[in-house]
């Protein structure tokens, strides 16, 4: 974080050209920081007189501090909930930006092709309900996999993370056991396992540990060639996690969200063909009404940016990019963003 | 290496003469002495705001769970309920694990610097020991994560299965990441810091206790075990309760190790939690406010707790050492 934060600060000391500066800032989320600091360094760049920084603080903090006006917008992996709106009078709007997918990781030595997985048996896993390795249940679905006779050591994230919200929405989704006995959270109780600090500490403890399975950002366990394996999506097939099954994930949950949705809406277990089922978007936190319309407009400007231009970058940062499906639902909801009771983005140039 | 600590001896007690000599003094002394008052009390006004601080942020906290708080072991932040039991019984048995396995090795360590090190040895070892502290938490953590765990499963814990097994402290399987590990990296970080005290402490023994115990027949262990150690034993004591204090609140190193399960096992062998670890890995997600409050009341837990500890070094250092100055003037 602090090399991003440094990124930040020199982004916005190259982007200083004498004039009049708008500056915007925002707080939030820290699986999104990567590509937030990459736009930011572009636009600001590409921009004159806008001055953005972000600084990743995390989707609780990023809430708070959108919530306390000391942010011009907040950054969130995990949508507001209702009490939280009416706490901010109903004065916010949800934009996804990009989309993440998680992997499921495991550490089985001699184990070369992917192992596939039922949302059951993800569920059952971390229920503790599956304990080893050759279960016959795991092995139906893996019939060419010669399955080790280990224990299963379920790892976890022990901080509070959107990561963790993702996949805990997803087992709610798939197991009304989990739904009722553990819920969706950044963080949750866990009925079995151990607790890794971020995505490194999950990945560290699963490749030391044989037999541990745990669950990471899909990008952070391709940059380490962390095994992972392929969840079987609603409609019966398994999906390797990729950019484009993410993607494709987002795709699918469009046909169910309808066009005037607020976004807030989670998209694990979509329907589709292809569609990688444990992804989730991320979302910036924009108000309804701004006081200043200067300020208001430089800001929708950049979001558009982000959601159209912006995204070329995504896959390379191994985030995947929003399907161009969702742009006019997107181009909607910025139009209606006021200051003042006028409109402050007058749409797309 | 300076470990600051607290001073009990002479040098607190202004004397009598130095005040005289202040009190009517020009301007300038005037303004040096209130300038230094207002530093010398803004420290208690600190403490005291975070004090405040805490309560009030842990107020919803406190007043919705009350003593359940400390007594019961459910963290659910899902369903909002939160019961700190596990994490106050996590750091309070990681760091008596550290205690039992860094006290002997440190005591030694100063032992071993003070009588027995030849001279030209004395200097480096000790600075060498000392650099131990300089360390930064988070490399621990990987030491421990890298090295330390897969050491721990591949060579120690079989054959302490095989021949403890059957006691409680070493029941269930073994993963890893656990109390004992957590125990291990916070024994090696305060190994240093209780080295380095009690060093000074026995430097600071007369060579007088020594020469009278070698009189008399002692051996040199002797001499040691029944002369020096007793004469240093409240500064000995001190060094000790310093350790625990950074024991308590060591969050970085702990937190990747010990396996942040919110859990009460008498098992070592099993994963913990710590109060510190807690605060560190959820405070920037925590999204409701009673989350947030709950989190606040963990704090002021361990604070609490750390301010008793430091509180029982005192009594325990002034009962032990009736009249006796060498200890505490080390300390």
């Amino acid at each position: 974080m602090a090399r991003s934060l440094l990124v930040a600060l020199i982004g916005s000391a190259l982007a200083l050209p004498a004039g009049a500066q708008i500056k915007l800032t925002g707080a939030g989320a820290t699986f999104p920081n990567i590509i937030y600091q990459d736009w930011v360094l572009t636009y600001n760049k590409q921009t004159r007189g806008v001055q953005l920084n972000y600084q990743s603080i995390g989707s609780g903090g990023g809430i708070r501090q959108f919530s306390e006006n000391t942010v011009d917008f907040g950054g969130s992996d995990a949508p507001m909930n209702d009490s939280a709106i009416a706490a901010v009078g109903g004065n916010v709007l949800h934009l996804p930006t990009v989309l993440g997918g998680l992997a499921v990781i495991y550490n089985l030595r001699g184990v070369s092709v992917p192992m596939r997985f039922t949302p059951q048996i993800v569920a059952d896993m971390f229920l503790g309900r599956l304990t080893t390795w050759n279960d016959p249940r795991i092995a139906a679905v893996n019939p060419n996999v010669q399955l080790p006779r280990s224990d299963i050591l379920v790892v976890h994230r022990s901080d509070g993370s959107g990561t963790t919200y993702v996949f805990t929405d997803y087992l709610s989704k798939v197991s009304p056991e989990w739904q009722r006995r553990v819920g969706r959270g950044t963080s949750v109780n866990w009925p079995v396992g151990l607790g890794g600090r971020g995505n490194e500490g999950v990945a560290a403890t699963v490749a030391q540990t044989p037999g541990a399975v745990g669950y990471v950002e899909l990008g952070y366990a391709e940059a380490n060639q962390l095994q992972h394996g392929q969840v079987q999506n609603r409609t019966g097939q398994f999906v390797t996690p990729s950019v484009e099954s993410v993607t494709a994930a987002a795709a699918g949950a469009m046909a169910e969200m309808g066009p005037d949705t607020d976004f807030r809406v989670s998209i694990t277990n979509p329907g589709g063909a292809g569609a990688y089922p444990i992804a989730s978007f991320t979302w910036l936190l924009l108000r309804k009404q701004y006081a200043d319309a200067a300020k208001a407009g430089a800001l929708v400007s950049f979001v558009w940016w982000a959601v159209t231009e912006g995204q070329a970058v995504a896959p390379r940062l191994g985030y995947a990019p929003l399907p161009p499906a969702l742009r006019p639902w997107i181009e909607t909801r910025l139009k209606t963003i006021t200051a003042g009771g006028r409109p402050v983005w007058p749409g797309p140039k | 290496m300076t470990i600051i600590a607290p001073n009990l001896g002479a040098a607190a007690r202004g004397t009598a003469a130095t005040r005289r000599m202040t009190r009517g003094a020009n301007p300038a002394d005037r303004a040096y002495q209130a300038v230094v008052t207002a530093l010398a009390l803004a420290l208690p006004a600190l403490l005291l705001a975070l004090i405040v601080e805490l309560t009030i942020n842990a107020w919803p906290s406190i007043e919705r769970f009350g003593w359940a708080f400390v007594f019961t072991a459910t963290w659910d932040p899902v369903a909002d309920v939160y019961g700190a039991g596990p994490l106050i019984f996590g750091t309070l048995a990681s760091s008596v694990v550290a205690l039992l396995l860094a006290v002997p090795m440190a005591f030694s360590v100063a032992i071993f610097l003070t009588e027995f090190a030849p001279r030209w040895l004395r200097r480096p070892l000790g600075f060498l020991v000392e650099l131990l502290a300089a360390v930064p938490s988070v490399v621990y953590g990987l030491w421990g994560i890298f090295v330390l765990i897969p050491f721990l499963r591949t060579v120690v814990v079989p054959p302490l299965k095989a021949a403890f097994g059957w006691l409680p402290f070493f029941q269930g399987v073994f993963y890893g990441n656990s109390m004992l590990a957590g125990g291990i990296i916070l024994a090696v970080m305060v190994v240093p810091y209780i080295a380095a005290v009690s060093r000074e402490v026995l430097n600071a023994v007369p060579s007088s206790q020594r020469e009278a115990a070698l009189a008399l027949g002692a051996t040199r262990w002797e001499a040691v075990w029944m002369a020096v150690l007793p004469y240093g034993r409240a500064g000995l004591v001190g060094a000790v309760m310093l350790g625990l204090g950074r024991a308590l609140g060591e969050t970085m190193a702990v937190t990747m190790v010990i396996g942040n399960r919110h859990d009460i096992s008498l098992s070592l062998l099993q994963p913990g939690y710590t109060m510190a670890a807690a605060i560190a890995n959820e405070f920037s997600e925590a999204t409701t406010s009673l989350y947030l409050s709950a989190l606040f009341e963990v704090g002021l837990t361990l604070f609490v707790i750390t301010v008793l500890v430091n509180a029982a070094a005192r009594l325990l250092v002034w009962r032990t050492a009736p009249g006796r100055a060498v200890g505490t003037r080390a300390l």
